[in-house]
């Protein structure tokens, strides 16, 4: 009898333990594993699509990637010139490593003006209370843009120009 | 040979420097925001019929010879249309104030002015007669050279101003620093980077098409960084203010300047 309450009990004890190892996980959202410059498998294993990232690449309140890259391909009226041209990146880094950097690039450069998209809330001061314990793109719009960066291949630019 | 050496290591450690602090050592030449503008911009800003702040500058002349609880105006003390005010001195704030023990920005002096020498009911901080006042006494030193001390009692406030400039706020996880002395001169999308200078305030915006005083364009940068911002008569951003003004020293006050 007294076997079986202890197990019982444990059994509770750990249920309730879960449950908070799980309110944690989910309240620090951007759990990750880097291995060097890289995130080797997909945020929360998510698979991207490619036609979202593109929009998301260009949205003025979601990457914004525009404000400071150029993408020759992308016609819009303005590209900014803070950071390097995309074009062809997939052929400079592998996706593991274009995930880290959008990621947050501050693990790579600590010095870097490019923003975390997935940065933990926590690492970030004074964020404003309409943000407050979100980060600028979800795991699945990370790996939409990283999935619209692979896609695009050398010869993509050569065909639509 | 070891002059040669040192000369080597000494050369290799500036290109070091440079590398992880892209903006210190040296410090570039002043650049007013004003030749970031179009010409269209800039023929507005010095035309006074069409330059929006010509009209704040009148509101201001009206607010200065304004009655006060005492029967006294601005112009008891500083003259007829402000003809009292020495250009330098007011190329000076913010400064330490000797009674206060503390330093004051423009803003604070009339608001103590305002409260102290004509007994009124304190100017709320968003007040457009304070906004008014300030355009018009800013404007007196127009083409005078900001002059901020940033010695003696003023060195505290002035490091505290540089420190914060230098740190990362919101969302964005920026500095001021990264926009307006590292990538001075990139393209934003379409928008031009500055030096971030401060010669024009009181200025009128374009976008908002609004005259802003120096606070109110920090809490809207603050608000494009999504980050917590602070309140306009706050100690963080009177210090900032002392470093933004002291940072651009030199450079020839424009108010009512015209910018994006
Ligand atoms: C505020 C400016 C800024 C924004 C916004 C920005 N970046 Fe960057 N990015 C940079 C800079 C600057 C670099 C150069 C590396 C550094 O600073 O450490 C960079 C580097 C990169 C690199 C590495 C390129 C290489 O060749 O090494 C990738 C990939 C990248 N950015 C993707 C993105 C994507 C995707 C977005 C939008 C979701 C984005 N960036 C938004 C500034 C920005
Ligand atoms: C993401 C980039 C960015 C960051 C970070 C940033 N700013 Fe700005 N700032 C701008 C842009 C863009 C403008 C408008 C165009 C210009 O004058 O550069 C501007 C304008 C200004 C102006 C007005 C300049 C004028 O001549 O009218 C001041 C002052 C200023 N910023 C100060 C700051 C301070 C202080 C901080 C830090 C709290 C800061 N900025 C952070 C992009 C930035």
């Amino acid at each position: 009898m007294i076997f079986k309450e202890n197990i019982l009990i444990t059994l509770v004890i750990f249920m309730v333990l879960s449950l908070f190892k799980n309110s944690y996980a989910a309240e620090d959202m951007t759990n990750y594993l880097m291995t060097g410059d890289s995130i080797n498998t997909p945020l929360d294993g998510l698979t991207g699509k490619p036609e979202r990232g593109q929009a998301l690449f260009r949205n003025q309140n979601k990457g914004n990637c525009l404000a400071c890259h150029q993408l020759s391909i992308l016609k819009d009226a303005f590209h900014g010139t803070i950071g390097p041209s995309l074009d062809q990146v997939s052929q400079r880094l592998t996706e593991a490593q274009i995930r880290l950097r959008i990621t947050d690039m501050k693990q790579v450069n600590p010095y870097s003006i490019m923003p975390g998209f997935y940065r933990s809330p926590k690492k970030i001061n004074r964020i404003s209370p309409l943000y407050e314990n979100s980060t600028i793109l979800t795991s699945q719009e990370v790996e939409d843009i990283v999935s619209y960066l692979m896609s695009l291949k050398p010869n993509s630019f050569a065909e639509q120009q | 040979m070891i002059t040669l050496r040192a000369f080597r290591y000494s050369f290799l450690n500036l290109v070091f420097l440079f590398t992880l602090f892209p903006s210190t050592p040296l410090r570039a030449e002043l650049i007013s925001g004003y030749e970031f503008l179009s010409n269209q911009a800039k023929d507005m800003q010095n035309d006074d019929f069409q330059n929006p702040g010509y009209l704040m500058i009148e509101k201001g002349l009206e607010v200065y010879n304004t009655r006060g609880e005492n029967e006294k105006s601005c112009n008891h003390c500083h003259g007829n249309n402000g003809e009292k005010f020495t250009p330098k001195s007011i190329a000076q704030f913010p400064k330490f104030h000797n009674l206060l023990q503390a330093p004051v920005t423009l803003r604070d002096q009339i608001q103590f002015c305002w409260d102290k020498r004509l007994d009124n009911f304190p100017l709320l901080y968003d007040d457009t007669d304070l906004l008014a006042l300030e355009t018009m006494i800013r404007n007196k030193a127009y083409g005078e050279k900001v002059n901020v001390d940033t010695s003696g009692e003023m060195q505290p406030y002035y490091e505290a101003g540089k420190k914060f400039y230098f740190t990362r706020f919101g969302q964005m996880d920026m500095n001021c620093s990264q926009c307006h002395d590292v990538y001075t001169g990139r393209m934003l999308r379409g928008q031009k980077l500055s030096q971030g200078q401060t010669n024009g305030f009181p200025l009128f915006r374009l976008e908002s098409q609004k005259m802003v005083n120096l606070p109110q364009r920090l809490r809207e940068c603050f608000h494009s960084l999504r980050a917590q911002t602070f309140e306009q008569d706050s100690n963080e951003f009177r210090n900032l203010e002392i470093y933004l003004n002291a940072r651009g020293n030199g450079l020839k006050i424009e108010t009512p300047a015209i910018r994006y």
